[in-house]
């Protein structure tokens, strides 16, 4: 569809085109640009294309329905398991409710984060869940008696065994071109095994608990934070988020491409303003049964800072570029010159660090790490997080915000359930049947899409 | 086999035929002008199948040469030994005259040597922005710099003419073949190659998206870039090559400027090995 004839006319020349581009023959004069280009697909983001909101509300319907939706499912699956939930239970939507479905739902979201890093390899990571088990037992062991080392000492050594781990297992994975199944299956078995030997070892009385005495890492999740600071924090998110899209689209129109009406990045920073305003409210109001409870988890903002670097790392780096390089087609990426086994190894270690931060979570909300912690289930939700947000199990496509969606979803089953007093089986299943639900969209689309490319 | 002796006069003879009288091409491969990339004696062989014998080729500095040849006649192996994939058993090749050695497709990325194959090598869930920078992309403050990638990538295009896909920040897998070698093809041009090899360019292409292609390699020439296309479609490399060689079960058979070949006779070689119809302006070493 490229299709041109000759010249174009008003085209700036280019510093590298010494001589005017020349056509050959027939074919200059030939070709029907006009009607080949318009039936362009209009599979790019639509703000890139579109300058106004009408164009641009066209362009993304277009997109929809050719197959890549986006979050687009995942949202409209959250709304109807919302709905549900709620005219079961009135409960469900209660500030407590909220507050808690949010919290149980962080060891998804990190997990969920650490398991993108690899999938969007192509690859696949099963030992997350014994990693980040390992990682908070030696964080607790670190913190208690007789070692008694500061809390952000023994996170440091915690977060920082876990990443090695990562890349041992990434290491293994590129050199010696083992599966990454095979290899962190082996991790699941064997990480788990050492947790409970040095538990055993450390703590033979302790019957395999190891608490938490540290009242940082207790309150991560457990503490509030006054409700002025909920506000700031709030502030503090939107105002970055409203300032990065406004010069992100100023730059862009400086330099003569396109960019989102203004209105539209207007209103999505309302959206995310409001959104915003509804979260605090609900972190500040009582919550509490007994005795008055209230104020945003100081757990929150980190876990936003973490998914704001993540998406950064992603998305803007070229560590991030090539990530999807590889997932897309690794031969490219070895073909453009990019080291493969490096980035291939950065990406488990990755997955390894975040995985530690689930393990800290993990083991603040519970005020404990046991070794009976288990990592298999947690591993499995993990991927069923990232895949339920929109991240594909064939490498290439995924954002860490999928993590953060998924993981409330799977949060909203549980909690829901558990309010309507289901038992685990029946949770089991319903999870089941949303990741299959989840699946069949990206096949879906993917089909769609294939449809589409090869029409053109 | 002689080494030195016997393909020195023969590699003389087709420069001087480059020159020939009623020749229409641009001054480039001939007047003194070394070619920008030569292969002597070039032997690859795999097992007991000699897949090229005594290969000595020039390629024309800042003009399109094709290469022919039916299949099986080592076309391929020819291009992947230049571009490092399987480096050759013995011969030389010399880069601007100099004698050098392509071991790796880095080295070749190195000299300036960008090989589009047939696959295409681009990463279907990117976009054309970043498939064309992908391994160099532009730095701002440690972070990607989209805005300048984007601008420079779409002055590429535009200067190959390449105007009509509507965004370039529609992911590859949403773009015709013809698109995708576009995209490949501003690829080169844009990490400024030297040479560029296209294998099969128009092969899984429609008449439309060929008549694309082959506008877009002319203009590739036409920006000063040396072209080697790979080809068995007589048309397309009828079309753009202003030299030809011609491949024969692992021989060179017949070289020279693509004004002295007809389809015949370039049909002739491809099939035969020979052609009685053959110009005097047509250098065909086993027949010597």
């Amino acid at each position: 569809m490229a299709i041109s004839g000759g010249p174009v006319q008003g085209v700036e020349p280019s510093p590298e085109a010494g001589a005017e581009p020349r056509p050959t023959g027939a074919a200059a004069a030939e070709g029907s640009p006009g009607a080949q280009a318009a039936d362009v697909a209009l599979t790019a983001a639509p703000e890139l294309v579109a300058t106004s909101i009408g164009e641009y509300t066209r362009a993304w319907w277009k997109r929809v329905r050719g197959g890549d939706a986006g979050v687009l499912p995942v949202l409209i699956g959250l709304v109807g398991i919302v709905i549900i939930f709620q005219a079961l239970n009135s409960v469900f939507l209660s500030a407590g409710n909220v507050t808690n479905l949010l919290v149980q739902g962080l060891v998804f979201i990190l997990l969920g984060m650490a398991e993108v890093f690899v999938l969007l390899l192509g690859e696949i990571d099963l030992s997350i869940g014994y990693v980040a088990g390992l990682g908070a037992v030696i964080v607790a062991l670190l913190m208690n008696p007789p070692v008694s080392l500061p809390w952000f000492v023994a996170l440091l050594a915690g977060l920082v065994a876990t990443t090695a781990i990562g890349a041992l297992q990434g290491t293994l994975v590129t050199r010696l071109r083992l599966p990454s199944f095979v290899v962190t299956l082996a991790g699941l078995l064997g990480w788990e095994g050492l947790m409970i030997e040095i538990v055993n070892t450390t703590n033979p009385n302790s019957g395999g608990v190891i608490s938490v005495t540290d009242p940082v890492i207790f309150n991560l999740v457990n503490g509030t934070m006054p409700e002025a600071a909920g506000w700031i924090v709030m502030l503090v998110a939107v105002c970055g988020y409203a300032l990065f899209s406004l010069f992100h689209d100023g730059r862009r129109r400086r330099s003569g491409l396109t960019a989102p009406p203004l209105g539209l990045t207007l209103g999505r920073i309302g959206v995310v303003a409001a959104a915003g305003v509804v979260l605090v409210l609900l972190f500040n109001s009582n919550r509490g049964v007994t005795v008055p409870l209230s104020g945003m988890p100081p757990v929150i903002p980190v876990l936003l800072v973490i998914l704001v670097a993540w998406t950064f790392l992603l998305g803007s780096t070229r560590f991030g570029r090539y990530i999807y390089a590889i997932g897309g087609n690794a031969e490219a990426a070895r073909r453009a010159g990019i080291n493969l086994t490096r980035i291939r190894t950065a990406a488990f270690a990755m997955s390894g660090l975040t995985a530690g931060m689930a393990g800290v979570v993990y083991e603040s909300r519970l005020g404990s790490i046991s070794i009976g912690i288990d990592g298999g289930t947690l591993v499995l939700y993990a991927v069923a997080t990232a895949v339920i947000g929109g991240t594909s199990l064939l490498g290439g496509r995924g954002k860490m915000v999928h993590a953060l969606l998924g993981g409330i979803v799977i949060a909203a089953i549980y909690n829901g359930m558990g309010l309507l007093g289901l038992q685990t089986a029946i949770q089991y299943m319903v999870t089941a049947l949303v990741l299959i639900a989840a699946v069949t969209v990206d096949r879906l689309a993917r089909r769609s899409r294939a449809a589409r490319a090869t029409e053109g | 086999m002689t080494e030195s002796s016997d393909g020195a006069p023969r590699s003389a003879a087709a420069d001087r035929a480059s020159g020939a009288p009623g020749e229409l091409c641009s001054p480039g491969a001939d007047a003194g002008e070394k070619p920008i990339l030569e292969l002597r004696h070039v032997d690859k062989s795999f097992g007991p199948v000699q897949a090229l014998s005594q290969v000595s080729l020039q390629v024309a500095r800042g003009q399109a040469t094709g290469l022919l040849g039916d299949n099986g006649a080592g076309k391929t192996v020819m291009i992947k030994t230049v571009s490092g994939m399987w480096p050759p058993d013995s011969g030389e090749i010399l880069w601007n005259g100099r004698p050098i050695h392509i071991h790796t497709p880095r080295d070749a990325a190195a000299l300036g040597i960008t090989t589009v194959y047939q696959d295409l090598a681009l990463c279907d869930n990117l976009d054309i922005v970043q498939n064309m920078f992908l391994g160099r992309e532009a730095l701002r403050l440690g972070s990607l710099d989209e805005v300048t990638m984007e601008r420079a990538a779409r002055r590429t295009l535009e200067s190959l003419a390449v105007t009509t896909v509507r965004s370039i920040r529609q992911p590859v897998s949403s773009l015709s073949g013809g698109q995708r070698q576009s995209v490949a093809v501003a690829r080169a041009v844009m990490i400024e190659s030297k040479l560029v090899i296209m294998d099969e360019p128009t092969a899984a292409l429609g008449v439309a998206q060929t008549r694309v292609v082959l506008d877009l390699i002319r203009r590739l020439v036409g920006q000063g870039v040396s072209v080697l296309m790979v080809s068995h479609n007589l048309n397309d490399v009828f079309a753009v090559a202003d030299r030809l060689a011609i491949l024969h079960l692992g021989h060179l058979v017949a070289t020279g400027p693509a004004s002295e070949f007809d389809p015949q006779v370039a049909v002739d070689f491809m099939t035969t090995g020979r052609s009685a119809r053959a110009r005097p302006g047509i250098a065909a070493p086993r027949e010597a």
